[in-house]
């Protein structure tokens, strides 16, 4: 787990004021989304899929790098939202987008509220446990009811209406990118001032020592429920503008396989940084599409490989490792 | 007879198979705190290692389980000097993530090699067939599948009841800290208990090929089914880990039996329920 060390005693407001601050490097991170508009238009729906995956591993982020909750099933609320949003517009007909990603909110933040409560009350290997055991129990329950969700060949006849009546989806992505990366950068001020709030350093608290922050008067019950609601809100959204954009979804966007897949993300980027997900989500899907060709039980095995370089070198992945070198650059001259 | 008793059969005789695979991550889990997923994928070693050797060398069925007992335990201590034991003090995060690591590796090299198919296997003739039994039709693989569980379970309880290892390893899994501090020397005993335990898993996963089949993703698969058993019979606990593989075998076969349209998830909802009653597992004291 990455820690931050604070150099001087500072007070805790101008602390949490000071890390609230711009810096260049995130302006130019976020200058640099915008650039597969002009270098890459071919490029954008590949884009376009690396910003919501960017927001699911976000979303996970903020449960597992803030607040030290392992989560094995967290595409559990990404289905959720990808199907709230996809039968909302192939059983009702109704296909407008913007409706489609707070229907989606609302749903994936009441599931997650109602888990939240199993969620609290565990650590370590029974928490594991119980978020793959709700992850697998509800792709069995999409499976099962086929009827709404059609199964196992996914849920057929989405039509995603134009945002705001006059942005067609088109077939270079160009609205999907824009769509998505708006909906990342909007959602991601939210989890930045979330994270630099008080709350937010409650949060890091309870990551750091479970056991203390009660004595120091810290609900951390409450507190794990209220972020654990709002990542299950996040992962949902990501979900439901999937469907929307590509419009399908499949059982796939719930399975093990995507929760597994996103902690990995998460992991190479670096847990604990805001950014990590986004980097680890961009480097992951980039490498995957330059290795479709490969079978993807190979694919695998990179995976694999990589995973345990990076847990054995680089502990706090990609940012950890830049910013441990960026210090010792800075303590040589 | 009435098919419960086919249903119980076929469920103490899954269960047999599950308790073999995953009592010996119970007992590390318990000892080092270790959350090793990738114990499933010695268990795929061992069902490999056996099928190579009866279909490409011609090696009997019975010779076989104990060569997939001995490559499990020997591919386990090298990964433990290698790469576990940096690890025993590390998050459950980084535990978790180098050992599924080790599992996606461990999928793509068995792919690589085996392909992704079912690997055929046909027990020798004197197991196959069944006995009838007060008109109740028994498997002889079945029935011999259990013999040998029930063997093990006995063996191991003996062991770790009244050997001195035993006592080593109970006192180690009560109390990490306090039987370092009594001499035990607990890292050689926990290289030797996940030995022992690797290679329970490999002649768990040699055993299982002729029911439950065999291809690459059978580390991934009943790596599941064995972290049920081992978080709902509790930590360390032998006892725990049978009662729980028991419980577990049985409520899935009666499920697909009974109820097909849930039978899938009865099991994972059987977890949660029991993990919220008793989250230490139902024999776990921690």
């Amino acid at each position: 787990m990455a820690s931050e060390s604070i150099a001087a005693p500072v007070r805790p407001v101008q602390y949490l004021q000071a890390q609230l601050r711009w810096q260049w490097g995130e302006i130019a991170f976020w200058l640099a989304t915008l650039l597969p508009f002009v270098v890459a238009p071919s490029y954008l729906v590949l884009a376009s899929q690396i910003a919501i995956t960017a927001l699911f591993a976000l979303s996970l982020d903020l449960i597992l790098g803030f607040s030290g909750i392992v989560s094995l099933g967290h595409a559990a609320y990404f289905g959720v939202g990808a199907y709230t949003a996809g039968l909302i517009s192939a059983k009702l007909g109704f296909g407008e987008p913007l409706t489609g990603l707070l229907a989606a909110a609302v749903a994936a933040g009441i599931f997650g509220y109602l888990t939240s409560f199993i969620i609290a009350r565990f650590r370590h290997l029974a928490l594991i446990m119980i978020t793959l055991g709700i992850g697998l129990v509800l792709q069995e329950a999409f499976n099962t009811a086929g009827f709404i969700t059609g199964g196992f060949d996914g849920l057929q006849g989405i039509h995603t209406w134009p945002i705001f009546g006059k942005f067609h989806f088109d077939l270079y992505g160009y609205t999907a990118y824009a769509y998505s990366l708006a909906a990342l950068f909007v959602i991601f001020l939210v989890a930045r001032r979330i994270i630099h709030s008080p709350f937010g350093l409650a949060l890091r608290g309870i990551r750091e020592n479970n056991s203390r922050m009660p004595a120091i008067g810290a609900p951390t019950r409450t507190h794990i429920r209220t972020i654990y609601t709002i990542a299950a809100i996040i992962a949902g959204v990501a979900g439901a503008i999937l469907a929307e954009t590509t419009e399908t979804v499949s059982l796939e966007a719930l399975g093990f396989q995507r929760s597994a897949d996103v902690l990995v993300m998460l992991i190479l980027g670096g847990t604990g940084r805001l950014y990590g997900g986004l980097i680890g989500a961009a480097v992951y899907m980039v490498a995957r599409d330059q290795f479709s060709g490969l079978n993807p039980q190979y694919w695998y095995f990179w995976i694999g490989l990589l995973l345990i370089a990076v847990v054995m070198a680089l502990p706090n992945g990609i940012l950890g490792g830049l910013a441990h070198f960026a210090r010792r650059m800075q303590a040589k001259p | 007879m009435h098919p419960v008793f086919g249903v119980l059969f076929d469920g103490l005789a899954y269960g047999m198979l599950l308790f073999l695979m995953s009592v010996g991550l119970s007992v590390t889990l318990g000892m080092m705190n270790f959350v090793n997923l990738a114990h499933c994928s010695f268990a795929m070693l061992g069902g490999y290692v056996a099928i190579t050797l009866m279909n490409a060398f011609g090696w009997p069925f019975l010779a076989t389980l104990p060569a997939a007992f001995v490559a499990a335990a020997a591919a386990s201590v090298v990964l433990e000097r290698i790469f576990f034991r940096r690890f025993y003090r590390a998050s459950d995060l980084e535990q978790c993530l180098l050992t599924i690591g080790i599992v996606f590796v461990s999928i793509a090299i068995a792919a690589y090699i085996y392909g992704t198919d079912q690997q055929p296997m046909q027990p020798p003739v004197y197991l196959r067939g069944s006995i009838n039994f007060f008109g109740l039709d028994l498997a002889v693989y079945r029935l011999f599948l259990i013999a040998v569980a029930l063997v093990i379970t006995a063996a191991l309880m003996v062991t770790v009841e009244t050997t001195r290892f035993g006592a080593q390893v109970r006192a180690a899994v009560n109390n990490q800290r306090m039987a370092r501090g009594l001499g035990i020397n607990v890292d050689g005993l926990f290289a030797v208990t996940f030995a022992l335990g690797s290679g329970l898993a490999g002649l768990g996963g040699a055993l299982a090929i002729a029911m439950l089949g065999l291809d690459p993703q059978f580390a991934l698969t009943y790596l599941i089914y064995v972290l049920i058993v081992v978080s709902v019979g509790g930590l360390g606990s032998i006892f725990g880990s049978f009662a729980a593989a028991m419980l577990l075998g049985i409520s899935d076969i009666a499920g697909k039996y009974y109820v097909p349209a849930i039978g899938a998830f009865l099991i994972y909802l059987v977890m949660i329920v029991l993990l919220m009653w008793r989250p230490t597992g139902l024999f776990g004291r921690r």
